[in-house]
């Protein structure tokens, strides 16, 4: 069974539109989704969400069709590009937070997030204020956060953008780590060649709210003949 | 003498804030002073704070602003949440109508309240009211003008405060398996707090000093009487003592209010 399966769908924000869009993830697999700003990425990953909505097209999650849904009841880890923590909260108040809204105690919520908090090495962390992380400790809280609610997908949107090559490695290293540990499927957005060698299994290209290119990234890059891929990768000195 | 200089934005920035200091300070000291030459005794000053109509009229102040900011909290939460979040035919003009009671000169609200409960709807409400022996010229006016003028301040502070960039957050929290409700409650209130709190402030002094609507709406009887009503009538008789006492009393209140709500939001931060 696919893990994600979106067939036909089409969207509008504004004068944007995405058209006519089929992909399908499976189990276990890392798909990483790129293309230049305003490509239509982050509108696609805001539609799996359930966080916009969709003209036409169904939107399948592990098989049940989740198009009607409300974005709580998709089973789905949200990862936005700064992270989204909440500042108001701890960094475990953060963590728990998804156990909590579903009845469970501090202590239980607690209990139950150990195993996320000691994979991602959060536990000296824990009663630290968001403001004072850095950028890659508030990555790795957003995604313990994520995690917490035990999604049966992950949605990582430019959840390195703002970190410097270090960190974007170590981060991404611990990316793999945990989604081979949880076995989950993923679905990241990002810009950096580097960053989808690093954790892909496979990759989609997105253009102008179509996605043109689908496969693993080396094929991609030696086969595809259209021009906004090769200005992406900048193959044959096409600049961007 | 070593390290960056003093830059001259920041000493007019400052100098200006001394000014604006300083008028307030001024204006204090002024009332108080002007007690004090009066040359009273203890005995006199205590009497004259305590007097059984000031203390009656403090009371009545006090009781109606709360009641409004209440309303208005009630009212103005959903109300500037509506206003930043949802985009819908007519935002703009209801976005620009509820301002209109903030330019308009208070006098026009008791006019306009006065107009409203004249005919039509409002005078069929007026008489129902009256049936039941609600009667307008009471706490109930009073609460219904200072209702009016204050609650522009409350929608335009509470809006000001979820339009600082929540929205995302609330998307976040929905993922994260919260519904709309506990988003709201969870997430955005508890982030503007301390815009729906300045906005709580700002309505509630607005509330205590409504002084034009009230003369034209509720008159000056003495059971309609607040602080503010209650100062010029003592003015217009020359008892400028008494209006002094009432205004150091107003100043004192609200002064103890604000102080009061600036320790509770630094202690919770």
């Amino acid at each position: 069974m696919n893990a994600l399966e979106i067939k036909d769908l089409s969207m509008r924000a504004g004068l944007f539109s995405v058209g006519k869009l089929s992909l399908t993830i499976g189990e276990g697999e890392y798909f990483t989704l790129m293309g230049h700003t305003g490509s239509g990425k982050s509108l696609l990953l805001k539609a799996v969400c359930g966080l916009a909505r969709i003209e036409t097209g169904r939107i399948r999650i592990h098989g049940e069709d989740v198009t009607e849904l409300e974005p709580r009841f998709r089973g789905v880890g949200y990862v936005p590009q700064d992270g989204g923590l909440f500042p108001h909260l701890s960094v475990q108040r953060n963590i728990v937070f998804p156990l909590i809204v579903r009845g469970l105690s501090f202590d239980q919520a607690a209990a139950e997030t150990a195993e996320v908090v000691e994979t991602l090495g959060l536990t000296p962390l824990l009663d630290r204020a968001i403001r004072g992380l850095s950028g890659g400790e508030r990555q790795k809280v957003a995604l313990a956060r994520a995690l917490a609610c035990r999604p049966r997908l992950l949605i990582l949107d430019e959840p390195l953008c703002s970190l410097d090559e270090p960190a974007r490695y170590e981060i991404c290293t611990e990316l793999c780590r945990v989604q081979k540990r949880f076995n989950l499927a993923t679905l990241h957005v990002c810009h950096s060649r580097a960053e989808a060698e690093q954790v892909s299994d496979g990759v989609g290209v997105m253009h102008g709210g179509q996605l043109i290119e689908t496969g693993v990234l080396k094929e991609i890059l030696e086969e595809s003949g259209h021009e906004a891929v090769q200005r992406l990768f900048n193959i044959n000195g096409a600049t961007l | 003498m070593v390290g960056p200089r003093i830059h001259p934005l920041s000493l007019l920035c400052t100098g200006m804030l001394l000014f604006c200091v300083a008028i307030v300070v001024g204006l204090i000291a002024a009332d108080v002073m002007y007690l004090a030459g009066q040359k009273f005794s203890a005995g006199e000053i205590w009497k004259l704070f305590t007097a059984d109509a000031i203390l009656r009229a403090l009371r009545l102040s006090l009781i109606t602003s709360l009641t409004t900011l209440a309303l208005v909290i009630i009212t103005a939460v959903p109300a500037g949440y509506a206003l930043s979040r949802y985009r819908f035919p007519g935002h703009s003009l209801c976005n620009t109508l509820v301002d209109v009671p903030i330019f308009l000169p208070p006098v026009v609200i008791g006019i306009s309240l006065l107009a409203f409960f004249g005919f039509g709807v409002g005078h069929a409400l007026k008489q129902a009211l009256s049936g039941v022996g609600i009667s307008l010229v009471s706490w109930i006016g009073i609460v219904l003008c200072q209702y009016v003028i204050s609650m522009s301040y409350g929608i335009r502070s509470i809006k000001a405060a979820f339009d600082t960039g929540l929205c995302e957050l609330e998307q976040v929290a929905c993922t994260l398996g919260c519904s709309q409700w506990q988003a709201f409650w969870k997430v955005s209130l508890p982030l503007a707090r301390p815009g729906v709190l300045a906005g709580c402030i700002l309505v509630w002094a607005r509330g205590i000093g409504v002084f034009g609507p009230l003369m034209v709406f509720v008159g000056t009887g003495s059971r309609v009487q607040v602080m503010p009503t209650m100062m010029w009538l003592e003015l217009s008789v020359g008892n400028i003592e008494v209006s002094l006492a009432i205004a150091l009393i107003m100043l004192v209140l609200t002064s103890a209010g604000l102080v009061a709500i600036h320790f509770l939001e630094r202690g919770r931060s």
